[in-house]
């Protein structure tokens, strides 16, 4: 494939080019001098070629999954796919819940897996679990007050009692919820 | 900690004399985290931005590692200040370009810097002098382990940690080694160094992005990719790449002394000679001289002391640096007489070069 000679940002003459290999995919991107500049190309901190051909929309896959979940915002933050073709970001981390379709396709060109393989914050998603259990048994204890079913209130008080104690308290033990278990959303 | 006693205390980079290391200058590893339920900083409106930041400082500082460190919101940071935290790899243009609600802790030997509000709501950076994976990833994995007890990460099983941009996700670890590569240079065989580290999923970047030359021959190798391995299997893919490429700068440099010693001793030669005695001196010249110095230095032409000195001023010898020790404004070809001058006076006690190691008699 001959090397272009415009930029493929803004068509001006291409004086940078760029490649990557990722899982024996080449891409390949040209820049023009200030594309280059503006997209940190120069940056030693900042630079990853994923990161431009993602903000440039030259992903192909990304482009076809965007199609896909067109039309939708993440109920969250308000983010939209379009959001997305202009910064090469999301907006909250629940966008790769609701934009899911766009960002498998995405994931497989990007990475070297799909599936992390590392650390686990394991106390943090312990305290979440907690959290939402003590949320989930508050709901419950007002909706049985409502339907005045007062022995459902009363058991239902209690194990919130213990579940906020238990949330409250320093790390010890297993809790009931295995927490590499995905968060109930 | 104010940030002006900070650079004035000895640190990693500028005043390590463990870095022995020929090649690897130093090892840097960064953790990228957000917190849970909010968005980005890139999309967070101003009042959720400031709650971040005052959460992270506030957990920031209640960790053993950062007791005594610098931890201010970026505002409180003349231009000059960001500029020099930039020259010394604890903050990215990015943040110290920052606008609103923004901040660092970095602590007092500079081996760790947070950066908050960046492109994640968490920056984590461990920097060590010379080739240290491990050790800069049991730092980094200590700080990371208390920040999450306080801190609830926005964490999702199958992706990992979530991140603001996809290639992050993961793991969010970029690990990077700066080296220092002349030889592979000189005998322009860095090209195919960049494409064998390619095909092995890391990335080469020169340091100061103008082309080789300009660069003091010293890279940036990093992992592309965060998802899909653990930490350890990053790293280890990370270490033995670098192994391999101080072998083969280590080669090449024997191979540039058996067949042509005498012109490698001129550009050494003649770049001592101009270290003592300029009086306008530009930072990349700067740069590609301190290179040659370095060099020398590994091929026993000079006394081990003076690898210190030299690390100290590939630092000292930016244009920020030159100015915080100014008193007033300069311009650029007064900073340029100023960095000769300083140069001048360290390199003044700097023996001749002693080529009789090499001499074949």
């Amino acid at each position: 494939m001959a090397s272009s000679l415009k930029c493929d940002l803004c068509g001006k003459p291409a004086t940078v080019h760029l490649t990557q290999i990722v899982n024996a995919k080449m891409h390949k991107v040209d820049l023009c001098e200030a594309c280059a500049q503006a997209k940190g190309v120069t940056d030693p901190g900042g630079f990853s070629l994923a990161d431009l051909l993602l903000k440039a929309s030259l992903n192909p896959e990304s482009a076809a999954g965007a199609e896909a979940s067109a039309g939708a915002a993440c109920p969250a933050c308000g983010f939209t796919p379009s959001d997305f073709k202009k910064h090469g970001r999301f907006g909250c981390p629940r966008c790769y819940q609701t934009f899911a379709g766009m960002v498998a396709p995405m994931l497989e060109n990007m990475h070297k897996g799909v599936r992390h393989a590392g650390k686990v914050p394991e106390k943090a998603l312990r305290r979440r679990s907690l959290a939402e259990r003590v949320s989930e048994l508050e709901a419950g204890l007002a909706q049985a007050v409502k339907e005045e079913r007062y022995e459902d209130a009363a058991r239902l008080r209690d194990e919130l009692a213990r579940a906020r104690q238990e949330a409250s308290a320093p790390e010890s033990g297993a809790s009931e919820e295995s927490p590499s278990a995905a968060p109930r959303r | 900690m104010k940030i002006s006693a900070l650079l004035a205390t000895p640190s990693e980079l500028t005043d390590t004399s463990s870095s022995k290391c020929a090649v690897v200058l130093m090892t840097r590893i960064r953790l990228a985290r957000n917190l849970a339920g909010r968005p980005f900083p890139g999309w967070c409106r101003e009042p959720q931005r400031e709650e971040v930041l005052a959460r992270c400082r506030e957990a920031l500082a209640a960790t053993a590692p950062m007791k005594r460190s610098v931890n201010s919101a970026l505002s409180e940071l003349s231009e000059l200040e960001r500029q020099i935290l930039v020259e010394r790899h604890l903050i990215s243009r990015e943040l110290a370009g920052a606008k609103h609600a923004a901040g660092l802790v970095i602590n007092r030997d500079q081996t760790v810097s947070v950066m908050v509000n960046e492109e994640d709501h968490l920056r984590i950076q461990v920097l060590r002098a010379g080739f240290q994976l491990k050790k800069a990833w049991n730092q980094i994995d200590n700080l990371d382990n208390e920040l999450e007890e306080r801190l609830d990460y926005a964490f999702d099983p199958a992706l990992g940690y979530l991140t603001a941009c996809p290639t992050n996700l993961g793991t969010g670890m970029r690990a990077s080694a700066m080296m220092h590569l002349p030889a592979l240079v000189i005998s322009s065989q860095m090209e195919k160094v960049v494409r064998a580290v390619n095909q092995l999923g890391m990335v080469v970047r020169g340091l100061f992005g103008e082309g080789s030359d300009a660069s003091g021959s010293i890279f940036q190798i990093s992992n592309q990719t965060t998802l899909g391995e653990s930490e350890e299997a990053i790293l280890k893919r990370l270490g033995s790449v670098l192994q391999s490429i101080v072998e083969h700068e280590l080669n090449a440099r024997e191979k540039l002394l058996e067949a042509d010693a005498s012109k490698l001793f001129d550009k050494i030669g003649r770049a001592y000679g101009i270290l003592q005695n300029c009086h306008q001196l530009s930072s990349s010249e700067a740069m590609n001289l301190l290179s040659l110095q370095r060099l020398g230095i590994d091929l026993g032409l000079f006394p081990e002391p003076t690898r210190a000195l030299t690390d100290r001023l590939f630092i000292e010898a930016q244009p920020g640096h030159i100015q915080a020790a100014a008193r007033h404004d300069l311009d650029p070809a007064h900073r340029d007489s100023l960095r000769a001058e300083r140069i001048r006076q360290e390199f003044a006690n700097v023996p001749r070069p002693d080529f009789s190691l090499h001499q074949k008699s």
